[in-house]
């Protein structure tokens, strides 16, 4: 293609703060509408905003994650439109002041590194939501999600494909859960996206008209979106048309976007700095502080794992994508090490519960300890492997102790010596021809034999063991 | 003796000491209201007698069990109506909030009621506080106790007709461009604007945020300060609330003199524009402060000339944004009968607003538009700090600057209400001082050949109230205009 696809993003990452950003409403959802408000919130006369400081926080931990400047003085501004679910005709953001300068974020794509570029990340307010279905008459209002803390992460359009839009996001919802200030789920819109997207002929260094794309609930929808809106625009290129700034909705259903309002119907927002907030000025000793809070994030404990584990980098990448499942990990091979056994386990057995139940590792009903416990049963001898598997989907749903459930269940492996003997009496006994080939030099017929000791043993015989065994049986 | 004619002062010593009940302080008010109100509309909403004599029982039998008075218990105080009182409707002078009733108190509320005072009731303001007159209320003007076909100023006018015809002995007002110093002067009563953050806006409703604060309206400047301790003071729930000292301002309004006080006299206010009578009577006020002991020294504030332009584009961006929430979505009018979302919009605001406050909104509107911004509102913010540095210079060789409250004394009804322009020069030697966030008093200071009061302003550095006060008692001690009152013909 002659077209050149150029991408920049914005991220609206809800914050997980106890309380709104400028009330001490909770930001707790799913309750009845208009139950978790106040006079500051629901934009009554007379009513003021302080602001919460642990958004502040969270806002500046981020933005040290991204390598973003701190503004030492920064502002909030009201950003003025009429809506329904916008309580006070504006919304508190932050416009020409943000509390994070430029900063840049590495991502992979396909195995090569890129450095994406963040032009800013500010503090806003989200809004409330407009209910159609509820009322017989109208439509209605619920204002709990409203002064919500946000922070909107701005890239600059570094971007080029809609591969590269993927790698952006995961990378930075997986940033944004490993500093526990989102916990990045798209669909519930706690971690939103609109990216903005023009094409220029390839080589060329002057950016094309933009246009950008709203109604993205999931990764999925953002990589069906662009690459529906990258063939739209170069088709009308082609044709020798102009492309119109507009934003553009994304319609699931039909799998295309079409035009939600042009650049003639843009709002004047009319910003100015909010008089009933003072310019927020940070310390530099605070910053510092803060930047001792940051956990170690995915890129770097992936290096770790690799270097520190031996785990192929498949493995460390897996387990890192998610800081609960690095944790689980890490606090596995703590009392258990033997990194790659365990790693083959949780990304194994352990995952596929995961992914068929929708559990996670923090509601996973086996912990890290327990499942140690099974890998020791297998490291000792006591279970075989092969009853060890087996046993996995009962041992995880039950959650119980498997010492207990494989003394329970009779599982324990055979390894005492007198009884194998007898077991391997019978079966000889029982298969004379096999025995003869084996004289006769055909030592692969062992391996038949073995399986016939497991079976009869109803998998509970050691299999070295039994091997071994065998062996000298039949040369004596 | 009529109770309703003593100062907040002599009022609260009589009740402290056991002299007058509660009981009896209504019923005296209740009489004064029912004679005065019908003339005066100093009120939107009265407390309902039955309503205010159960406060005061209220408050007598708790004192039988419990002798332990507050400055304030039992003093019946009138409250401007954009200072948000739990369960008592507030309506910002406005249709648009004619049936609104807050679910919450004021900060200042939650302050004064600890005192148990008598709240008789909610004044009358301009519309949203827009205005010099109280013309621009959707509930009709009051009229000035010292001629009823006058003006008693704005946008605080109910507040000072109250406390000057007798109606309330305190009251509550708020000065954003001076609406509780200009009204005062109309009046012939004491208003003072503390300085900014000295009190919370937490429950005022905003006009323009910046500028806005509360702050009392009374006979005396001894009054003042009474009521100015019991609301002052930092809010965590006001951001732009100053988290300071505050010091017993009753302290200050001991010494009769200014001796060691430089009184600056700024030129630029006694220019052009100047009515003789109001400059004569402060004129005359300047010399007594002299006799006082104060050191008169004239200064320059080259800046004042740009004020007024600079206050109506910044108020105005303010508040065109402030009363974006009036959108008839939550809560207060909602026109009928709209068939979509924009319309509902379009009508509600249309009826909701009078026409001062609409004006205003496309004002501000205008000057925070795209294009606009920088020549308007990021100019007048500009010249804001200009007019700061004017009085951040004066005020390292003068204690406090002297000048008129208004260039001429209370116009009459209907005068200026065609004449936007003239309306808003009579706050053209109040709006410096709020643009800089200062302390300033207006004091009576002489009367027109009307016979309408005459208002003197002392302005001092930020969070000085002290020296403002103490000038401002020593005056009013050393004169006794405060001793004539209104007579108001049945």
């Amino acid at each position: 293609m002659a077209y050149e696809p150029v991408i920049g993003v914005e991220v609206h990452a809800q914050l997980q703060t106890n309380t709104k950003l400028f009330c001490g409403c909770p930001t707790s959802f799913g309750l009845p509408p208009n139950t978790q408000v106040c006079p500051t919130c629901l934009g009554l006369p007379g009513s003021l905003p302080v602001l919460n400081q642990r958004a502040v926080e969270m806002a500046v931990r981020t933005g040290l994650a991204l390598h973003c400047e701190i503004a030492l003085t920064n502002q909030f501004s009201r950003k003025n439109y009429f809506y329904p679910d916008l309580p006070k005709g504006y919304q508190i953001s932050q416009y020409d002041l943000p509390i994070c300068g430029p900063g840049w974020l590495d991502i992979a794509v396909n195995g090569e590194r890129k450095r994406v570029r963040i032009r800013r990340a500010h503090l806003e307010e989200d809004a409330g939501k407009n209910v159609h279905d509820v009322q017989v008459e109208g439509s209605g209002v619920d204002l709990n999600r409203a002064g919500t803390p946000l922070l909107e992460i701005v890239t600059e359009p570094d971007l080029h494909s809609s591969d590269e839009v993927d790698a952006y996001l995961k990378t930075l919802r997986d940033l944004l859960v490993y500093l526990e200030v989102c916990d990045g789920n798209m669909e519930q819109g706690s971690f939103r996206c609109e990216p903005n997207v023009s094409l220029r002929l390839r080589g060329q260094d002057i950016l094309g008209t933009k246009v950008e794309l709203k109604n993205i609930n999931s990764f999925r929808f953002a990589k069906d979106a662009l690459d529906f809106e990258i063939s739209r625009q170069a088709e009308v290129l082609t044709d020798g048309g102009t492309i119109r700034q507009e934003t553009r909705l994304w319609d699931v259903q039909k799998g295309q976007t079409a035009v939600m309002r042009s650049k003639e119907e843009a709002h004047d927002y009319r910003y100015f700095p909010d008089p009933d907030l003072l310019p927020l000025t940070v310390e530099t000793e605070w910053i510092e502080a803060l930047r001792h809070t940051i956990p170690e994030l995915p890129a770097a404990r992936l290096k770790r794992f690799v270097k520190d584990f031996h785990l192929p980098e498949y493995d460390a990448k897996i387990l890192t994508d998610s800081k609960s499942l690095a944790d689980y990990f890490e606090s596995c091979v703590k009392h258990f090490p033997h990194p790659k056994t365990v790693s083959n386990w949780v990304m194994g057995e352990l995952l596929r519960e995961f992914n068929a139940t929708g559990a996670t590792p923090e509601s996973s009903p086996v912990s890290p300890e327990r499942l140690v416990q099974l890998l020791q049963l297998v490291e000792t001898g006591t279970v075989s492997l092969k009853v060890a598997r087996d046993l996995f989907p009962e041992f995880y749903a039950s959650g119980k102790d498997p010492d207990q459930l494989v003394k329970e269940k009779g599982l324990i492996q055979v390894s005492d010596e007198g009884i194998l003997g007898k077991m391997i009496e019978e079966v000889l006994a029982q298969h004379p021809a096999q025995v003869e080939q084996y004289r006769a030099g055909k030592e692969t017929v062992v391996s038949f034999l073995v399986g016939q000791v497991m079976k009869a043993s109803q998998g509970k015989a050691n299999p070295g063991k039994v091997n071994a065994l065998l062996k000298r049986r039949l040369t004596s | 003796m009529s109770l309703f004619k003593l100062t907040l002062q002599e009022l609260q010593e009589k009740f402290t000491c056991g002299e007058v009940s509660a009981v009896e302080i209504a019923r005296s008010y209740l009489l004064r209201l029912n004679q005065v109100e019908p003339k005066i509309k100093a009120y939107i909403t009265l407390t309902p007698k039955d309503a205010l004599l159960q406060q005061a029982k209220t408050i007598d039998d708790g004192l039988r069990a419990w002798r332990k008075t507050q400055p304030l218990m039992a003093m019946p105080l009138g409250i401007k109506d954009n200072i948000c009182t739990e369960g008592i409707r507030t309506t910002c002078g406005s249709r648009m909030l004619e049936n609104f009733v807050p679910p919450y108190d004021a900060s200042v509320m939650g302050g004064l009621r600890t005192h148990q005072p008598l709240i008789l009731g909610k004044t009358n303001l301009d519309e949203f506080a827009m205005g010099s007159s109280t013309e621009h209320s959707a509930f009709g003007p009051s009229r000035n106790p010292w001629n009823q076909k006058y003006i008693p100023g704005g946008s605080s006018g109910g507040s000072a007709a109250a406390v000057a015809a007798d109606e309330c002995v305190a009251a509550l007002g708020s000065d954003t461009g001076g609406s509780i110093r200009q009204p005062a002067a109309c009046c012939g009563v004491v208003g003072f604007k503390p300085t900014y953050g000295r009190v919370s806006r937490y429950g005022l409703i905003a006009f323009a945020s910046s500028l806005d604060q509360i702050g009392p309206i009374t006979k005396t400047v001894t009054d003042a300060a009474i009521l100015l301790n019991a609301i002052a003071g930092f809010d965590p729930m006001d951001s732009t609330s100053a988290n300071r000292e505050v010091p017993d301002f009753t302290k200050s309004v001991k010494k009769k003199d200014v001796k060691k006080l430089v009184v600056g006299v700024p030129r630029e206010y006694f220019s052009e524009g100047l009515d003789p009578e109001v400059s004569e009577s402060v004129q005359a006020a300047i010399q007594v402060l002299q006799e006082l002991g104060g050191k008169i020294q004239e200064v320059t504030l080259p800046s004042t000339e740009r004020a007024i332009a600079t206050y109506y584009l910044l108020a105005t961006a303010e508040a065109s944004s402030n009363l974006a929430r009036y959108d008839g979505v939550k809560y207060g009018f909602r026109a009928k009968e709209s068939r979509e979302l924009a319309e509902m919009y379009r009508s509600t605001r249309s009826q909701g607003f009078g026409p001062e406050v609409k004006r205003r909104i496309m004002l501000g509107t205008y000057a925070l538009s795209a294009g606009y911004y920088e020549a308007y509102y990021g100019k007048a913010q500009a010249v804001r700090t200009l007019i700061r540095r004017d009085f951040d210079a004066v005020f390292k060789d003068v204690d406090l600057l002297v000048s008129p409250v208004m260039p001429t004394p209370a116009f009459q009804l209907g005068e200026r209400l065609d004449d936007p322009l003239q309306m808003y020069l009579s706050d053209i030697y109040t709006i410096p001082a709020s643009l800089s966030g200062l302390p300033a008093i207006s004091v009576p200071c002489g009367f027109s050949a009307m016979g309408l009061p005459i208002g003197l302003q002392l302005v001092g550095r930020p969070f000085e109230e002290s020296t403002v006060l103490r000038a401002a008692y020593a005056y009013e001690q050393a004169t006794n205009w405060r001793t004539k009152r209104p007579v108001i013909r049945s």
